[in-house]
């Protein structure tokens, strides 16, 4: 199990690239802006597995040492959580860029929206 | 006094969420701009003092651990570092921030909600303070990240067409830079187990030759170069700096690519990755980039005729020199050579960001003060300013011999002595190309001020009026650094730039030592 | 932008309750179980957002204008930082300064809680404002010649 996952999460990250940089609809580019967030997510998460770990929580009656020896690893998880709200703060502040872009051009495509040039 | 320091990072982005209320009580709703200047001010009165505070033993690094949990022995916390290149780069920070927002008071009357401007600035000058202090790797991306955001939601701020355009490219780019970072930060995290930059560097140590330890360093130098502009990940910075609004485009090109991008690519190079045997390889990147950006930058910009995508382009050609000093220096310490030498290479480095702070932001602004007396950008339909307008003419032609290079400003000093630093460190051919560069700058400044400033005025255009005192106020302060740089070159290297190389140094082991077993 | 039918205007008012208190709660119990500011200021924000869609966009420009949202979102992010601020004068930054009790009951852990409510308050407020910038601005399309 271990590598293959890897692999995905890899596949994920280059298919969220790759809807970044070769899309010309402002709508797919910002998919691809989630989807690019979204792994690398589960990116961080996976680097905190352990095998037959259980949530971190303190259940009662645990002392501390044994949920240090038994659970995975919370400090990937308190970072996916400050990296899910930037994702969601960049794909809001994009799809409100996007709504103004096409009041003013009345088109979502890359290419007709290019007066800055040289 | 190091208490302070947490401060620098909590009042502009406590003052920010004041901003947010207070604007929509009845009455109070006018004064959000004078509340964030007395913000900034505050702020930048506490980096001059926590400077001058040491100024004995000006080596000291006093870290500090939120909410005090230095736990013994493992860090837990999260820990502030102000050491010396932390204090250069806040009041560097801070001076730049309180230019440009006593020139916002008169140059953003026309725009509307400009509640949400001063929150934004305010949220933005927060948190590249903490990117600066920040000693701790997964901190320091934050706050990168309120940065770039709040830029994003700046540089759009007209809402016109070519602004949002630039601000949606800038944004895209700027996603794909902060998710290489965050690859780079998930890989070390996965090597070291350890998020503080102290202890990622002690692991990275140990760990030796490291197919992951390259990756992560391939994916963090990516990103961050793309953030600090370097070519060939340099497309953005064109048409984001000169959309936004003058002052924004002031501080974008004179601290975000510095704070978010060129100091956070010293950090990684030097402290993380400087007791590791790949150091010297990421060293002759840092140094290609470097040279390319220098030479890629100036070239494009000769052609320019648009004012401030001219600055844009010297923006990055500027930036070019910066990397590749400290590429330099890098290279130089990691292959064991002599420490002086590397030591000139970052006090130019380090003084040339200094200096292109404060005379890139007097451009800018002096542009922006151009564009509204003017109504154009565009340097033929200028010309016969220096009658004129008086007082932007004279910053703007400091500014002007400043970034070219002349004697006695600031930035001929920065200049010579990266061209030493880097002729000693046995790169002679990229040293010529460093001074073929000044003189392009030269060249091409020359042009600017024979047309914006000299010459007649094109025909039919209204006389151009003086800008508001304001505006004046925030280029003089700017002015008066350019001015005062250059002269007090000595005083200033002794207690301000010389303990940040230090810092800086201190991580980098060279690779002959590690062979040997040495410790960083 | 138009509500929807009696129907389902009907449920969504029963349901609004069960929603804001369900998110309450898992605020509130952040340091408990999972949870916490963040994913319960996105549940009340659902809860809401369920309420707009039902009744439409007039009703809810009469009841919720932007800028109350504006003021509570700057509200609850200063109220986290002057936790932090008070931390500092009582010790460090952002020091854990209230009353701590024993682990496992709800009043516990010091300053965690109030962070948490003031996070869910932001992050609901800050949700529901973006919301309504977005679905509820009047626009005019220009489409270029």
């Amino acid at each position: 199990m271990g590598i293959a996952i890897y692999m995905m999460t890899f596949a994920l990250i280059v298919i969220g690239i790759y809807a970044l940089v070769a899309k010309k609809n402002l709508v797919r580019i910002i998919i691809g802006i989630a989807i690019l967030e979204y792994a690398v997510n589960l990116l961080l998460v996976l680097v905190g597995y352990k095998k037959g770990g259980m949530a971190p929580i303190l259940a009662e009656k645990q002392t501390s040492l044994e949920l240090a020896a038994r659970a995975v690893d919370p400090l990937p998880q308190a970072m996916v959580l400050t990296s899910i709200v930037i994702g969601l703060s960049v794909t809001a502040l994009a799809v409100a860029m996007a709504m103004r872009l096409y009041d003013k051009y009345g088109t979502f495509d890359m290419n007709d929206i290019r007066d800055l040039r040289g | 006094m190091k208490d302070l320091v947490p401060l620098l990072v909590g009042i502009p982005l406590g003052t920010a969420f004041l901003i947010a209320v207070l604007a929509h009580l009845k009455g109070v709703a006018r004064l959000t701009g004078l509340v964030a200047t007395l913000a900034i001010a505050v702020n930048l009165f506490i980096s001059i003092a926590l400077w001058a505070a040491v100024l004995a033993q000006p080596d000291a690094a006093e870290p500090i651990w939120a909410g005090n949990w230095d736990g013994a022995g493992v860090p837990i916390g999260i820990e502030l570092v102000c050491d010396g290149l932390a204090r250069l780069m806040v009041i560097t920070v801070n001076m730049v921030a309180m230019a440009a927002i006593i020139y916002a008071a008169a140059y953003m009357k026309r725009f509307t909600t400009l509640w949400l401007f001063h929150a934004l600035f305010l949220l933005m000058t927060g948190a590249m303070n903490g990117v600066v202090l920040s000693g701790d790797l997964f901190n320091m991306y934050v706050f990168i990240e309120v940065a770039a955001i709040a830029s994003y939601g700046l540089v759009a701020f007209g809402t016109e067409s070519q602004e949002l355009e630039a601000a949606f490219k800038y944004m895209v780019l700027g996603v794909l830079a902060s998710t290489f970072i965050l690859i780079g930060i998930a890989v070390l995290y996965a090597l070291t187990g350890q998020l503080n930059i102290r202890q990622v560097a002690a692991g990275l140590a140990a760990a030796g030759r490291n197919w992951a330890a390259l990756f992560a360093a391939v994916c963090l130098v990516g990103g961050l170069s793309l953030k600090a502009a370097m070519v060939p990940f340099h497309a953005w910075l064109p048409d984001a700096h000169p959309s936004a609004p003058a002052p924004i485009s002031a501080m974008l090109s004179g601290v975000l690519i510095k704070a978010a991008g060129v100091y956070a690519l010293a950090r990684v190079v030097f402290t993380v990755f400087g007791g590791t045997p790949q150091c010297g390889q990421i060293a002759n990147v840092l140094i290609l980039l470097g040279t390319l950006s220098m030479v890629l930058g100036v070239f494009l910009a000769v052609g320019q005729w648009d004012f401030k995508r001219l600055l844009a382009y010297h923006s990055i050609s500027q930036m070019g020199y910066v990397v590749l000093a400290l590429g330099v220096a890098a290279a130089v310490a990691a292959r064991g050579g002599d420490k002086a030498i590397a030591s000139v290479c970052l006090l130019g480095g380090l003084f040339h960001m200094f200096n292109h702070a404060a005379f890139k932001s007097l451009l800018f602004l002096s542009s922006g003060s151009i564009e509204q007396a003017t109504g154009t950008r565009n340097l033929k339909e200028m010309g016969g300013l220096a009658r004129q307008m008086r007082v932007t003419s004279f910053c703007c032609r400091v500014g002007a011999l400043s970034i070219a290079g002349v004697p006695p400003f600031n930035g001929f000093f920065s200049k010579l002595i990266i061209v030493i630093g880097v002729a000693m460190a046995g790169y002679p051919v990229l040293a010529a190309l460093a001074a073929l560069v000044a003189l392009m700058t030269l060249l091409s400044f020359v042009k600017v001020q024979r047309y914006a400033l000299e010459g007649q005025p094109a025909p039919g255009r209204t006389p151009a009026r003086e800008s508001p005192w304001l505006m004046g106020v925030g280029m003089g302060i700017l002015t008066l650094v350019c001015l005062l740089a250059g002269v007090a070159c000595w005083p200033l290297k002794q207690y301000l730039f010389d303990p940040a190389g230090n810092a800086l140094l201190r991580g980098v082991v060279s690779a002959a030592r590690l062979a040997m077993g040495g410790t960083p | 932008m138009k509500g929807m039918t009696p129907v389902v205007q009907n449920v969504s008012r029963l349901v609004a309750g069960f929603v804001i208190l369900y998110a309450v709660y898992v605020v509130c119990t952040g340091h408990l179980a999972p949870g916490g500011g963040f994913a319960g200021g996105v549940i009340l924000m659902a809860g809401v957002v369920m309420l707009v869609l039902a009744f439409g966009g007039d009703r809810a420009r009469e009841l919720m204008a932007e800028n109350r949202c504006h003021v509570l979102d700057g509200s609850g992010a200063l109220v986290f930082v002057l936790v932090a601020l008070f931390g500092f004068f009582a010790g460090g930054f952002f020091k854990n300064f209230l009353d701590r009790g024993t682990a496992h009951e709800f009043l516990s852990g010091g300053t965690i809680m109030v962070c948490n409510l003031a996070i869910g308050l932001k992050v609901a407020a800050g949700l529901v404002g973006i919301f309504l910038a977005l679905v509820l601005a009047s626009r005019q399309a220009m489409p270029k010649e």
